[in-house]
């Protein structure tokens, strides 16, 4: 399960190609949920003649600076819907976009520390059961079964009082999920454009027509937002705004190691979230720094807190060396749900506020955007995420499931 | 981590304040009259600048006061800091309030709960963007 060989590259992937004058639809942001929408506006639309724009490299945004992990394991019947479609497409998609990315299904423990804890999680493995998610309660001596380097003493400030775990969770390649969705939309003849800053948008009335960019003006008939940490400018961009605050979100990663850490451990209560990538980092998480920031840096306390608690859970930890550390910018709400839909502006479509948690939704994500886009109305499953939201009062609150404080 | 001249106990550590989000939103002067469009506005909407934001910090583990603070949202610089209920110094750049609701009011800080910062001016660590001399907003507090 780890320590796999990383997957040979195809000899092909993508060609670049020059901007064209025109396409029928144009998405901005060629991370993944940018490609995946590409994808399967291709596969699922018939709509070919498209093109995703990336102001820097492809999928060297927050689709290179995230955690990895996969799972569904949410609250609410919105998001359970949503996310568990993601993590059914995962399952199937290695071999759709014939790439291997090493989805590997090794787990997620979410740990509680707390009685409100307990209780939070034990509700919820009953509403993912309800929901047709995978999920059972662990007591400590189970957690201790399925990841021994954990301690479960009671004497640790946080002691661990048990968790919920969804089997069919885990972690895949990230930058191969992207490379291999790009490899199809490039077969299938969606234009890859690297180097494209959008600058402005085009508009006849309240109809967006077109796309300003550094490589001149592109007239388009769509505009799908796939940027995350910048949906918020592009909006503004376009004469609207979004409900949206964004936030730098670090992460870092340990030197190889051998294999010791066998499923993903989260916490939401003393904040690290742990997994090994196949080739021997520990990969950790934790929680966005408090203030507003583009700058894709974050605060060192921020994770000298993570060390901490990822020492006293795993004291094997202690003599591990940081390798390198980064930041992310997410896209948060206040609910901690994602939008996706139609926006104030005519043939524009916007989806963002992914907060923490959007690579896992990636697949769904691209699929149900891919549908607003093409059709102009929601899909069943990202009608409820509509920006109308905040003015009906329909909230998702996911603060609790979002296992990441945002 | 940023280091954070807060105005009445001089600079110190990110880890002793907490965020409160943008500044100058005032709280709607007439909330019987507001729509649901208005509330959400109110409720949800804040700006989210790439660049030089006002925005609200509590010195919680300090004096527990609020203050304002002008910081760039890239390179994290702070510009200035200066009390609740003042203009924000660099008066030329475009005015958040631009972006309120119709009928909320424009009065600054009706939604804090902190009292007025003491008598200094700005604590201006400004740039070229907001020259000090011209940016100082006067005592006045509510």
């Amino acid at each position: 399960m780890m320590a796999d060989l990383l997957p040979e590259h195809p000899d092909f992937l993508w060609r670049n190609p020059e901007p064209k004058s025109s396409y029928d639809a144009v998405i901005v942001g060629g991370g993944g949920h940018g490609l995946a929408t590409a994808y399967f506006l291709a596969k699922n639309h018939g709509m070919t003649n498209i093109a995703v724009l990336e102001k820097g490299w492809l999928a060297g945004g927050n689709m290179a600076r995230n955690t990895t992990i996969i799972r569904s394991n949410y609250l609410w019947d919105e998001s359970a819907a949503i996310y568990e479609h993601a993590l059914k497409l995962w399952e199937i998609l290695p071999e759709e976009l014939e790439y291997d990315f090493l989805f590997s299904q090794r787990g997620v423990m979410n740990l509680a520390h707390t009685l409100g804890d307990v209780r939070e999680s034990m509700r919820r493995v009953g509403a993912n059961k309800l929901n047709g998610v995978d999920a059972e309660w662990l007591d400590p001596q189970q957690v201790k079964e399925l990841c021994p380097i954990l301690n479960i003493s009671d004497n640790i400030r946080y002691p661990v009082m048990g968790a919920t775990y969804q089997p069919r969770a885990g972690i895949a390649k990230h930058d191969h999920v992207a490379w291999a969705f790009a490899r199809k939309c490039d077969e299938l003849g969606v234009d890859i454009i690297q180097n494209c800053e959008v600058t402005g948008f085009i508009k006849d009335g309240n109809r967006v027509t077109g796309v300003k960019t550094n490589q001149g003006t592109i007239n388009t008939e769509k505009v799908g937002l796939c940027a995350a940490g910048h949906s918020s400018v592009l909006a503004e961009m376009a004469g609207f705004r979004l409900p949206i605050q964004s936030h730098p979100l670090q992460a870092l990663v340990s030197e190889l190691h051998e294999p010791v850490h066998p499923t993903v451990v989260m916490s939401n209560h003393v904040h690290v979230y742990v997994s090994q990538a196949h080739k021997g980092e520990l990969v950790m998480g934790a929680g966005v720094d408090s203030y507003n920031g583009y700058g894709q840096r974050g605060s060192f306390h921020v994770i000298e807190h993570q060390m901490a608690a990822a020492v006293e859970l795993f004291p094997i930890f202690a003599r591990a060396h940081v390798l390198r550390t980064w930041g992310g910018i997410v896209d948060t709400t206040l609910d901690a749900s994602p939008i996706v839909g139609t926006t104030p502006v005519d043939n524009m479509f916007v989806n963002c506020g992914w907060g923490t948690g959007g690579f896992k939704g990636t697949p769904a994500a691209g699929l149900t955007f891919a549908h607003t886009i093409a059709t102009g109305t929601p899909h069943h499953l990202n009608k409820p995420f509509a920006l109308e939201r905040f003015e009906t009062g329909a909230l998702i609150d996911e603060h609790g499931a979002a296992a990441v404080a945002h | 981590m940023l280091l954070i001249s807060c105005p009445n106990c001089g600079s110190r550590d990110e880890t002793e304040f907490h965020y409160g989000g943008q500044a100058h939103v005032a709280y709607p002067e007439n909330p019987n009259e507001l729509n649901d469009r208005e509330w959400a506005e109110f409720l949800f909407y804040r700006d989210n600048t790439k660049g030089a934001f006002a925005e609200r910090w509590l010195h919680s583990t300090g004096c527990r006061q609020w203050f304002n603070m002008l910081r760039d949202t890239v390179t994290y610089e702070i510009q200035a800091v200066y009390p609740m209920g003042t203009p924000r110094p660099d008066k030329a750049a475009p005015a958040p309030a631009a972006s309120e609701s119709g009928t909320a009011s424009t009065a600054p800080d009706s939604t804090t709960t902190g009292s007025a910062g003491p008598s200094i001016a700005a604590t201006s660590i400004a740039t070229s963007t907001a020259p000090p001399s011209t940016t100082a907003p006067e005592g006045a507090t509510k």
